[in-house]
């Protein structure tokens, strides 16, 4: 359980820190004290960030927490590492990309160069598909060579992980098909633009969880 | 760009009144209609949780005497009271009702952050609890693994419920798991982005605080249980072996190899112990307010209480295996988690107090959200108190598995919080229906649920020391129990079928106020937070009226000395308080 807590305790650590600077030294009692004109401004941030934002500490605990199971259940006595399909390595390279493109594509978008936003948009959507369609062909070369999941306990994970993350993958998703037709329906490019600023945030984070899963279980 | 308070943002929110009768009352977006239809649901279900614990009472006070309960249902029974009472009734109570409600109000916004988001939450938690109740009614019935839902046996061969039951239990704790994070993102969101001008985090009423950090706790502990159920799936369906060893049951062997029991315990409690808090933290937030508003007093050291509701988030997080001390550790592991389940008692404690310091002079008025609320105080005491026997592991190990922790848990988190409940209740019921209740009948209510809880469980520490065993079907020939414990039993029993009863005064004066109560005041407790300022009673869609509130001061100005009312709402400029003939020094600069 030890990772499932540090990450919790990270992340309590920086809400603490953060209320801490919010009431630290204040009197409310007293009416009409000095911080009356400001409201109080905490993130100068928009709601959708600040849910996308809690989103992802949910979806940080819920990975720890299934990271945490993985390192309880490797030290017990059956655990056989298992080998991973090589495709997997062409997959992250993808994921990568597909961020990258991202990426690229926020940045045309919040300086107004409307031109790049479909390509980008289209450019992504294809590589995040071929990555999903990447960890599809890993489940059947496993299957196929008889690595199914109930052989050991590494493989239950491996299906398990990639499984979670790729379903958090199709969320993400259905966002950015939201975002995309909304593009294509030439809709006002203010709201087009933080759509695709949020999934970008979305696609790092679930590229940093693939990295941090991918890397553990070539390890171990 | 500087920044712009969403609730200064006109209509960044949209708003759209609704028009039709089903827009209004059914596929509604608006946060008060959202709050009342959790607050019915997860009721309704309670109900059926009550009638449960009334049928076990009735097998443990009169064995041989009911023909239509018999071993497996008994733990069916067991299984679904423990299970709805904590995740159906009291999470969905407090974060999906009150929460809800109050937070929208308290801060001073027309609506949550995201209105379509909020009716979701509300849909999906109806899908889970439908689930939860199809599973009464498939064959085998529902799950009798006990609310734990520990492996092996949850899913063994022999448990009842164990083809369907468990299966519809674990996709229900799935659907309500994804509702509650779609509403709680909405209470973090509504909290940090929507309050209103001048209301800082510090002068939030603690309700509100208490619901922001139980809303914190539940989306980050709800994973664990999600992690969970979807691996004890992975086992049931799949035959995967995370947590299954191997099993050969009924004579049946299905597959298993080298799971980890002790693997779900700990992902189990590391949910099931913030749990705890989840229901808790909003109880003290609002008995804190309730005791400051009907003792005219402001809450005594309200900055550590804000602090101390943090802090007893964040060590909940820590105690989890203080659950599992009977399953085997490694005794230093003990150590260290029977020291951080007494450290809670700290923040803990310190709250007790100020509720005290602020009833202590104060000037009370023993309404019935009071006496809901005074009574807490006793009942959580008590509950605490047995909590540090349990939490020390010496003494723990004696008294686990019997009714001493029946009688704790349900002190803490049974009664307590429902005393909360019914104290809230009848706290804002002026508010949300803009009529009246019969006090006598609320007063009635308060002392039969109070008095007879305490009968029902003050009996149960003692059964504990005997060693009565809890989860037992029937005692059969115990030789260390003497034949008085039955008696005792039987007579728990009855208390518990009267507290039960009693429940109908409840149901009553809620028919009864909503047919031909008196018109309420807008203000009838003269309270100063945010809610009670509202235009209209009960407040309309958008809350407000056309100009949204201003805050200038914290929640709890309560007989301020020199001035003529004995309390000032939050919504008071400092120049305007109406004094007599003094101002404060400091808002002169």
């Amino acid at each position: 359980m030890e990772i499932g807590l540090i990450v919790l305790a990270t992340m309590l650590a920086a809400l603490l820190g953060w209320l801490l600077r919010q009431s630290f030294n204040t009197q409310p009692w007293v009416a009409g004290a000095a911080a009356e004109a400001d409201h109080q401004a905490p993130f100068n941030a928009r709601p959708k960030l600040v849910a996308l934002t809690t989103f992802l500490a949910v979806a940080t605990s819920f990975f720890a927490l299934i990271l945490s199971a993985y390192s309880l259940r490797m030290e017990l006595g059956d655990w056989v590492p298992m080998t991973e399909p090589s495709i997997l390595w062409t997959n992250t390279v993808v994921l990568i990309l597909a961020s990258v493109v991202f990426q690229w594509t926020r940045n045309h978008a919040v300086n107004g160069n409307v031109a790049r936003i479909k390509p980008g948009l289209l450019l992504t959507g294809a590589l995040t598909t071929a990555f999903l369609a990447g960890q599809w062909l890993a489940w059947q070369e496993l299957n196929a060579s008889g690595q199914y999941i109930t052989v050991n306990p590494s493989n239950a994970f491996f299906f398990l992980l990639t499984g979670v993350h790729g379903l958090h993958i199709l969320g993400g998703m259905y966002v950015w098909g939201r975002a995309t037709v909304r593009t294509f329906g030439g809709q006002e490019m203010d709201a087009v633009k933080h759509s695709v600023e949020l999934c970008t945030i979305y696609w790092h984070f679930l590229l940093l969880v693939w990295l941090v899963l991918f890397g553990l279980m070539l390890s171990t | 760009m500087g920044y712009v308070a969403i609730a200064d943002r006109d209509h960044e929110v949209e708003h759209h009144d609704p028009q039709t009768f089903i827009s209004k009352y059914v596929w509604s977006q608006d946060h008060k209609v959202i709050a009342i239809q959790y607050g019915c649901t997860a009721i309704f279900v309670g109900v059926i949780a009550l009638v449960l614990s009334a049928m076990m009472r009735l097998q443990l006070g009169f064995p041989d005497t009911f023909s239509f309960i018999n071993p497996e249902n008994y733990y069916q029974i067991v299984t679904m009271h423990g299970m709805i009472m904590v995740i159906y009734l009291l999470t969905a109570l407090f974060l999906g009702g009150f929460g809800n409600y109050l937070i929208p109000l308290m801060v001073g916004s027309r609506d949550m952050v995201f209105p379509y988001l909020n009716m979701l939450s509300y849909w999906v938690y109806l899908v889970s609890v439908i689930i939860l109740l199809i599973s009464f009614f498939v064959p085998g019935g529902s799950t009798g693994a006990g609310w734990t839902l520990y492996p092996p046996q949850a899913i063994a061969q022999g448990t009842p419920g164990v083809d369907w039951g468990i299966l519809l239990m674990l996709a229900s704790l799935g659907v309500f798991i994804v509702a509650f994070t779609m509403g709680g993102l909405n209470y973090v969101t509504t909290v940090l982005q929507a309050r209103c001008r001048g209301m800082t985090l510090m002068r939030m009423p603690l309700s509100v605080w208490g619901i922001f950090i139980a809303t914190i706790l539940g989306l980050l502990a709800f994973p664990a249980l999600l992690v969970s159920a979807i691996m004890m799936l992975f086992d049931k369906t799949l035959a995967t072996s995370f947590f299954m060893p191997a099993i050969s049951s009924m004579g049946v062997d299905p597959g298993h190899t080298g799971g980890s029991p002790i693997l779900f315990q700990h992902l189990f409690w590391f949910f099931g112990h913030p749990e705890v808090y989840i229901v808790a933290l909003p109880a003290f937030g609002i008995v804190s307010d309730l005791l400051s508003t009907h003792a005219r007093k402001n809450i005594f050291g309200y900055r550590m209480m804000v602090w101390a509701i943090i802090a007893i988030g964040g060590l909940s997080f820590i105690v989890w295996a203080h659950h599992m001390y009977v399953s085997g550790m490694n005794p230093y592991f003990g150590f260290f988690f029977a020291t951080t389940t007494l450290i809670i008692a700290v923040p803990t404690a310190l709250k007790v107090y100020n509720w005290v310091l602020t009833l202590w002079e104060g000037n009370i008025h023993l309404r019935v959200p009071m006496l809901f609320a005074i009574g807490f105080v006793f009942t959580f005491i008590h509950g605490g108190l047995t909590g540090l026997f349990l939490g020390n592991v010496t003494i723990d190990l004696p008294l686990s598995d019997t009714y001493f922790v029946v009688a704790h848990f349900h002190m803490v988190m049974g009664v307590s919080p429902v005393l909360v409940v019914f104290g809230a209740i009848y706290h804002w019921w002026p508010k949300i229906t803009g009529r009246m209740y019969n006090e006598t009948l609320g007063k009635w209510h308060f002392w039969m649920t109070f008095l007879g809880t305490y009968s029902i469980y003050l009996p149960m520490h003692y059964l504990g020391f005997q060693g009565v065993p809890r989860r037992y079907f029937a005692m059969g020939n115990t030789d260390f129990m003497p034949a008085s414990a039955q008696d005792l039993n039987a007579f728990i029993t009855m208390a518990a079928l009267f507290v039960a009863v009693t429940q109908v005064l409840f149901f009553l004066n809620v028919i009864i106020s909503l047919r031909s109560g008196k018109k309420a005041d807008p203000n009838p407790w003269d309270a100063t937070t945010l809610e009670w300022q509202t235009p209209d009673t009960p407040p309309k869609h958008g809350n407000w009226g056309h100009d949204l509130p201003e805050c200038h001061r914290w929640a709890y100005d309560y007989s301020v000395p020199g001035y003529k009312d004995d309390f000032i709402p939050q919504n008071v400029p400092a120049s305007d308080e109406a004094p007599a003939d003094r101002q404060h020094g400091v808002e002169e600069h």
